[in-house]
């Protein structure tokens, strides 16, 4: 056994000044542990984890592909996880990256933020793998983001989300709010819009949303007349949606997120409500979504940075390939390019690296660019963000999006949204 | 007015459903003492019977009265198929029954998300519910309305049943004394059967109507069950009017509650209000006299 | 043996139970499992804490309480505000307040910056909700089915309330990007192995708390409520109060394993307290057997495995299996798994005295 003054040698405290140290606390853990020392005392050795190992002298690369295949959300990461199998087909059939052939190794998040964090521990120090493609959910990120940095990996993130945010080990190649919330302000601003109302879901992303929205309007001098939130899981949007027809509002912001959607729709057109009156602009409804919502959304705003309407070659061909692979029936929407495209700058940047190191990786990253379906993105080293073209889309009667506003070109991401005067993180 | 009167007839058809919810639970638990928490999920199986329906008749403004019997039917059959294979062999042991339909309601729910997906399948309201009536300034929906005439006409239809047939009477008697009701000839077991069919089948009428209301997703029944279960033990068992009361009190409060302070806080006041009623009546609004101890 | 050593065995087995278990926790899995699949297991030792606490509760105090994530969650959400001070440092103000806020930080949170406040209030938190609720629903004589209801509408609205003050509690997302441990760096693989080794002495601290209130004359009365609350009312023995002190019981031990979930696991979010993580921490319980000593922890231990083993293996089939295991075990064999020797045996002196 080993003695107190031993054990909590072994018990290495944090060499940081802010670590504050109750004396008794620390003292009853020093207890437990000689409880516990008598053995068992050799994993800790053999647990230095991290990217090094990572096993690049085969013919082949892991790459972990962690999307939750149960749960709530899992229809809407399958689409994410489908289109990740069609790039990595294409990149193998194509010689893989650096000719290494790609393997997946697949996981389940079963919806729930606790399960990702676990899972991609999983993938990175017992899989081994070299780069993570998944989460979807702001709560799913924010779950991986401490074990991804703490184990020093990889994570792409295809979906758009709250900005606020950069790690030295997460790339982000879905949109941050000056790609797509920004935008569809300032498109807002020259429809005319003089009045606005704020619904969304109560979760992160519609309050962090909200909140840019709120300090942009004020800018704009746009009114806000409402804001109202409900639970992810409720789909009763009654008595909000008639504040929203006492309040007259220009326009509707709606961050609604998945199928509580249906219960607003029904609820705004039953009242009499609109694309006329009160037309509603979403960042959460797309091709997948806008059939599914019970009554017809035709007129309604979406703001993307990809429709499959998208005229360009790459898109011809990412919506043939599939099609092809999964049926003329299955829509391609904003995320699955993004977690398409996100599998090709991956490949970009190694080959460029010339290495799956992840410190050589993120050396490399800056200025690495992808010709993908919505245009080309470029790589900002500095924030792990990519370059995207806003859109806002108007939806037609086949529930497919008309372009009727874009960027004058891709906006460079700012998550910070540093370059923009008016924001003040500290306000409410 | 209106902000008066908008909390008042939206939260009557959230109370009516919750009628259409808490009457079957309120049967069953009032006359076996059986809690069936897969009783949510039959409100999902008549949303998708609805669904379904309109796959087969296409035309909206009739697939909804199609689906009303077709609904009743299927989740009333689910419920006696669960009677039967499970709740049958574990009469003496009502806590029980409870955590084994706990189960239930969990493959239930991942069968519905295998068959139709997770994201949820959208009912097309037929024309003649579209539309809104001014009511003291307020656009009542009229689906809205439907779902309150709906909801009223299966009370009336169940008092009906319970007070003027013979298979009624023997149901008020097995609830009120199970053991005489047996030496009197009744079959209690028949007479759980059908309770359960009907039951679960009024679930399903709920379902066709939540299905107008909101999405039909698989998680649909867990959004209601538990005001369902408040409204039952607030209301008190074996008697349908302390239901009622209860089913229109809740909705009618949590829709007051949702619109001076949040969705989220109306449920926890809800919650907080049930527990003081219990305070001063335990057994809830009404319920049967007997003479036993416990 | 003597009739004499028998009953002493018989005591004392238990010890033995507890020994055998200790040796497999703190030795054996240390020495044969990764530093991943390690945390893995101290996440559902954490379960098995609160899971003692059911068997308490429901086992032998037929109390079906199906809230049980509303306590995980006190202890759970009390360390994780506490970490997460640690974790801004001194005077500074968690991270995701300034990201769906103004970055004031509310005053109930300025207490948790001392560990050991946290300590203390992991433990009466819990008590002090437990004795509210319980003393209302138990003083009314609400119970059996009703108790249960309302405790799963309290996990249910305890959920929608975490997530609706995203400015106070992280909301959807949870609280986490937990650095420190009281001062110990959380993402060394020795301090994890540590957190990990007190989850397990906590365990068996609560392991040997049950033992002794199940030896003692609180343990019998609390039986004798369960079979038959009137008679002991009849004996003039409060049946509410020997009712609120297993519930007030099973309430701090759920809330010391979600204390301890929130390091290891390295988050704490509504989902891991609401109704559904309630329900899982019951389905380990029923598994193992409500009403045997050692049934509840390791029914909680072997639910928490299959969920990742299974999930890992058939990741669109883990709620069948979790579905089916409630059927299966409940209608079959309502006294749990480790109830198979007894009905075996019984099965085989029937077939030998036939």
């Amino acid at each position: 056994m080993l003695t107190e003054k031993q054990s909590t040698e072994r018990f290495r405290p944090v060499l940081n000044s802010r670590a504050r140290r109750a004396t008794g606390t620390a003292t009853a853990l020093a207890a437990a542990l000689i409880l516990s020392s008598c053995g068992g005392s050799t994993a800790g050795e053999d647990g230095a984890s991290g990217s090094g190992c990572v096993d690049t002298s085969g013919d082949s690369i892991k790459l972990g592909f962690l999307q939750s295949t149960s749960g709530v959300m899992s229809i809407s990461e399958q689409t994410v996880r489908d289109s990740l199998s069609l790039a990595m087909e294409e990149i193998n059939a194509d010689g893989g990256i650096m000719g290494k052939q790609i393997e997946p190794v697949v996981e389940d998040g079963a919806s729930d933020p606790a399960i990702f964090a676990e899972k991609i521990e999983k993938l990175l120090t017992a899989d081994c793998v070299a780069a993570v493609f998944g989460g979807w959910t702001s709560a799913s990120r924010k779950a991986m983001l401490p074990v991804v940095e703490a184990n020093n990996g990889l994570l792409f993130y295809p979906v758009q989300y709250e900005g606020l945010e950069a790690s030295e080990n997460i790339y982000y190649t879905g949109a941050t709010t000056n790609q797509q919330i920004i935008p569809a302000m300032e498109f807002l601003a020259a429809e005319g819009a003089k009045t606005l109302f704020l619904a969304g879901s109560d979760y992160v992303f519609p309050r962090t949303a909200n909140k840019i929205i709120k300090q942009y309007a004020a800018e704009l001098g746009i009114e806000i007349v409402g804001e109202e939130y409900v639970p992810l899981d409720d789909d009763n949007w009654t008595t909000q949606v008639a504040k929203i027809v006492a309040a007259k509002p220009d326009f509707v912001f709606n961050t609604i997120n998945g199928s509580s959607n249906v219960g607003f729709i029904k609820a705004y057109y039953e009242q009499g409500l609109g694309p006329d009156t009160s037309p509603i602009i979403s960042v959460s409804i797309a091709e997948e979504e806008a059939p599914a919502m019970g009554h017809p959304v035709t007129g309604q705003y979406a703001a993307w940075n990809y429709f499959e309407s998208v005229d360009s070659a790459a898109n011809s061909d990412f919506i043939a390939a599939f099609k092809d692979k999964y049926g003329a029936g299955r829509p391609t929407s904003d995320p699955m390019e993004a977690a398409y495209t996100s599998l090709y700058l991956y490949k970009n940047i190694v080959e460029k690296a010339g290495s799956f190191d992840v410190d050589e990786v993120n050396g490399a990253s800056d200025g690495v660019s992808y010709d993908a379906p919505e245009g080309t993105v470029v790589i900002d080293g500095d924030n792990h963000h990519i370059s995207k073209t806003a859109l806002i889309g108007q939806i037609n009667a086949d529930n497919q999006f008309d372009v009727v506003f874009s960027s004058d070109g891709p906006i460079e991401p700012d998550p910070f949204l540093e370059g923009y005067d008016w924001w003040d993180p500290a306000a409410e | 007015m209106d902000a008066l009167t908008t909390p008042l007839l939206a939260g009557t058809a959230s109370g009516a459903l919750l009628l259409i919810a808490a009457l079957g639970l309120s049967l069953t638990f009032g006359q076996m003492g059986v809690i069936n928490m897969a009783h949510g999920e039959f409100l999902m199986v008549g949303a998708y019977t609805a669904y379904a329906t309109q796959q087969v008749v296409t035309n909206a403004d009739l697939s909804i009265l199609v689906a009303l019997p077709v609904a009743f039917v299927v989740a009333g059959l689910l419920g006696l198929l669960l009677e039967v294979a499970v709740i049958s062999w574990m009469y003496r042991r009502p806590l029980d029954t409870l955590l084994v339909t706990v189960g239930v309601s969990l493959v239930l729910q991942q069968l519905a998300k295998d068959i139709f997906g997770a994201q949820g399948d959208p009912v097309v309201g037929p024309g003649w519910l579209e539309g809104t009536i001014p009511v003291f300034g307020y656009n009542w929906p009229l689906r809205q309305i439907f779902t309150v005439v709906l909801a009223l006409g299966a009370l009336t239809a169940l008092a009906a049943l319970l007070k003027y047939t013979s298979f009624g009477r023997r149901i008020r008697a097995t609830v009120q004394n199970r053991d005489l009701a047996e030496t009197m000839g009744v079959s209690t077991r028949v007479v759980d059967r059908i309770t359960f069919f009907v039951g679960s089948g009024l679930a399903g009428l709920g379902g066709v109507a939540v299905s107008l209301i909101s999405g039909t997703n698989p998680n649909l029944g867990r959004a209601y069950i538990i005001s369902a279960f408040l409204v039952v033990v607030a209301g008190g068992l074996g008697q349908l009017k302390g239901t009622v009361i209860a089913a229109f009190t809740v909705g009618v409060v949590t829709a007051y509650f949702a619109d001076w302070t949040s969705a989220a806080m109306a449920q926890v006041a809800t919650f907080a209000l049930v527990v003081l009623f219990l305070q001063l009546r335990p057994q809830g609004l009404f319920t049967v006299r007997t003479r036993g101890l416990t | 043996m003597s009739p004499k050593t028998l009953s002493l065995l018989r005591t004392f087995a238990p010890l033995l139970g507890i020994a055998a278990l200790a040796v497999v926790m703190l030795v054996v899995a240390p020495a044969v499992l990764s530093p991943f699949r390690l945390n893995s297991l101290g996440k559902y030792t954490c379960w098995a804490i609160a899971a003692v606490g059911i068997g308490l509760a429901w086992g032998r105090g037929g109390m079906l309480v199906l809230g049980q994530g509303v306590f995980f969650g006190l202890g759970g959400y009390s360390m994780a505000m506490h970490l997460k001070l640690e974790a801004a440092g001194p005077d500074g103000v968690p991270d995701f307040m300034l990201l769906y806020g103004d970055g004031t930080m509310p005053a109930f949170w300025e207490p948790f910056r001392s560990g050991p406040f946290t300590i203390f209030a992991i433990l009466a938190l819990p008590a002090i909700a437990a004795t509210v609720l319980g003393w209302a629903i138990f003083k009314r004589r609400v119970k059996g089915a009703y108790f249960a209801i309302l405790t799963q509408a309290m996990a249910v609205v305890f959920a929608t309330l975490l997530v609706a003050t995203i400015q106070e509690t992280g909301g959807f997302n949870g609280l986490n990007q937990f650095t420190q441990f009281f001062g110990y760096n959380l993402y060394d693989p020795v301090n994890k192995q540590m957190v990990y080794s007190i989850t397990v002495v906590l365990l068996i601290v609560c392991l040997l708390i049950v033992w002794q209130l199940y030896r003692s004359r609180f343990g019998e009365l609390l039986v004798a409520t369960r079979d038959a609350e009137e008679r002991v009312r009849f004996l003039g023995h409060d049946p509410a109060n020997i009712k609120l002190v297993a519930f007030v019981v099973a309430a701090m031990m759920a809330s010391v394993g979600g204390a301890m979930f929130a390091p290891i696991a390295g988050i704490i979010s509504p989902s891991d307290v609401d109704a559904t993580a309630s329900i899982f921490l019951i389905a380990g319980v029923a598994l193992g057997g409500r009403a045997l000593f050692l049934g509840p922890a390791l029914g909680a231990l072997t639910v928490g495995y299959g969920r990742t083993s299974l999930s890992e293996a058939f990741p669109n089939q883990w709620t069948y299996f979790l579905g089916a295991m409630f059927i299966v075990v409940i209608l079959l064999l309502p006294r749990g798994v480790g109830d198979l020797p007894r009905l075996v045996r019984s099965a085989l002196d029937r077939r030998t005295s036939a």
